[in-house]
């Protein structure tokens, strides 16, 4: 396997994939177990798009439902509960993104300061565990401690005496609370790579800098940060596709019909309208609508990362 | 020099002491949860307990493990990690090696293997599809949807494609195949690799609770981080066919803590080998030139 004999060469000049499969095989051999769980769980929930344009009636199946073409999607802005969860998505998802950039550039920024190696490495360690726990886990932490005689509440009360706060449970306190959870869950995770490009700074900058007498602060800004630049534009530009992402585990664990209006995203919309009120045409649409919108965000992001960064992703 | 500026020295201080309390807010979340494990219901409710037990005693652990649905779950949880990732991580590298290697349709192999990671079903399609499959209420709804991951493709691929070239060459004249050069040379030589990619799907597995609320409609047949979510997060330990004296226990906080802290032990552990690797390979991922 592998050698090429001449009589092979001879036969295989007429049709060139003829040669390549009888050199090769074994790479498509390997690619094969792939593409069958590719083409069946990516690509086959695919083919059940087109509930979307339909009354879809799990009796009747794809073939059997009526075809309704658009009326699902014009749906989507009929009901005001669809449109509350598009705006809430936008919304958190957003300020997730923004917050979720900056944080970890200034933690990165900090903790390449800190020279004790040890304390370095035991803080990196620490901010980096609250990403492997699950949101259920940190659901059942933060309904415990922010319920309303939870450890928050008590340490608020007895320092100012105020009355107990019900962060889950009230519609304007809600999003600062799953932002300020996710970044809680999520900075440490995100500020590896920043640390990653303070790192590999050639240390020679600094030294000139410092020969010119610039002081830390200007080394951060004129050396460490214009260093940093290209990554913080790659990042930013790629979370544009997250736009519509404002994170089901998240939201499904801590949201209750109290904040709906405000809490409310996407994906638990799509969740509670289709699989729990039997609407599978419509949840599919609304699934559709934010997947075509993500789909052409994430394609101009890749595109906008490689012209401005020359970022590829393969 | 600015290490002994006096402005340097200030913010230095105060830049240990801010880190330092972050790096602690990461963590004494799973304190509380651990005292409150070891601490009694009296102390619980009367909010004495923070970070340390209050009136010790481990009979949250001793009702947590006497509890069927608890353990049944966890040896759901076991099975579909163990299997999960192993389906995943063969699937992965086969298709990771073949992919570094330049062959004919390659790239577009490739954008199909990529254009998943742009576009999907979405949930419904994907329910439906597994309930026609009749995979539902069988472990293989938890190991098979999700069993190809993009993200971990390329991963792969990209730890292939460090290792030199000259290695499969000198193979290739001894006479070796691509699959003996896989299992013998590629496989071995990645281990870091294999083994970054490797805890993060068992990670993954470890901690899915979704799929197994969507696809089990036997609560038997949760895994443990879907039993959780229903205990711990619905509070609706009564939905799960318990008698009133076993469900009154297991809303108890005490009880609670306990099954969260159990369940996400094994994360704990497997966190300082899975530290040890990560950042090498979320930057491969990341940085590239």
């Amino acid at each position: 396997m592998g050698t090429l004999k001449t009589d092979d060469r001879k036969k295989s000049s007429k049709n060139p994939w003829n040669k390549e499969i009888r050199k090769n095989w074994p790479l498509y051999v390997l690619c094969i177990p792939a593409l069958v769980f590719v083409l069946i769980f990516a690509y086959g929930p695919m083919v059940g798009l087109v509930m979307a344009f339909q009354d879809y009636k799990p009796w009747l199946g794809l073939t059997g439902s009526t075809w309704i073409g658009w009326d699902n999607f014009a749906r989507i802005f009929q009901y005001k509960e669809a449109t509350q969860a598009i705006t809430n998505t936008l919304i958190i998802a957003v300020i997730k993104i923004i917050v979720g950039i900056i944080v970890p550039i200034f933690m990165a920024i900090l903790l390449s300061e800190i020279r004790n190696m040890g304390v370095k490495k035991s803080i990196q360690t620490l901010v980096y565990l609250p990403h492997f726990l699950s949101w259920v886990t940190v659901a059942g932490i933060m309904i415990d401690i922010l319920g309303l005689d939870g450890g928050i509440n008590h340490f608020l009360s007895n320092l100012f005496g105020s009355k107990p706060i019900f962060f889950l449970g009230d519609p304007v306190l809600f999003r600062p609370t799953v932002i300020i959870s996710d970044l809680w869950k999520n900075f440490g995770f995100g500020m590896i790579v920043y640390l990653a490009v303070i790192t590999g700074i050639d240390p020679s900058y600094y030294e000139a800098a410092e020969i010119d007498g610039a002081s830390r602060w200007q080394q951060i800004r004129h050396v460490t940060l214009p260093s940093m630049m290209p990554m913080i534009i790659v990042i930013a530009t790629l979370s544009l596709g997250n736009i519509l992402d404002a994170g089901f585990d998240q939201i499904f664990n801590l949201y209750n019909p109290l904040v709906y209006s405000t809490g409310d995203i996407i994906d638990t919309y799509v969740y509670r309208s289709s699989l729990l009120n039997g609407q599978y045409g419509f949840g599919t649409a609304v699934g559709l609508f934010k997947s075509g919108i993500s789909f052409i965000l994430i394609v101009v992001s890749y595109r906008i990362a490689y012209k401005v960064a020359n970022y590829k992703i393969f | 020099m600015y290490h002994k500026s006096k402005g340097y020295k200030i913010f230095s201080f105060f830049n240990y002491i801010f880190l330092i309390l972050i790096a602690l807010s990461c963590f004494l979340p799973m304190l509380h949860l651990l005292a409150q494990s070891l601490s009694s219901k009296a102390a619980i409710n009367g909010n004495l307990v923070s970070f340390w037990p209050v009136d010790f005693n481990a009979d949250a652990y001793v009702k947590t493990f006497k509890n069927s649905n608890f353990t049944g779950s966890m040896q759901v949880s076991v099975f579909r990690t163990v299997l999960g990732t192993l389906i995943s991580m063969f699937i992965i590298t086969t298709a990771g090696y073949a992919l570094s290697k330049d062959f004919r349709g390659r790239n577009a192999l490739m954008w199909v293997f990529i254009f998943t990671m742009l576009f999907s079903g979405g949930l419904i399609p994907s329910y439906i599809l597994v309930t026609k499959l009749g995979l539902k209420d069988t472990i293989w709804s938890l190991v098979l949807p999700g069993a190809f991951g993009a993200y971990n493709l390329i991963l792969i691929m990209n730890f292939f494609k460090t290792i030199p070239k000259a290695l499969e060459e000198a193979a290739f004249i001894d006479g070796a195949s691509f699959f003996v050069i896989f299992r013998k040379i590629y496989l071995p030589l990645s281990l870091p690799g294999l083994a970054t990619v490797g805890l993060f799907i068992m990670v993954g597995h470890w901690n899915a609770w979704f799929d197994g609320i969507l696809y089990m409609s036997n609560t038997e047949n949760y895994p443990l981080a879907s039993f959780l979510q229903t205990v711990v997060v619905q509070g609706s330990a009564q939905s799960m066919a318990l008698s009133q004296s076993e469900a009154a226990a297991m809303s108890e906080q005490s009880i609670k803590a306990a099954q969260i802290f159990i369940s996400t032990l094994p994360i704990i552990l497997v966190y300082p080998f899975l530290q040890k690797y990560f950042v090498k390979g979320i930057v491969l991922g990341a940085v590239k030139e």
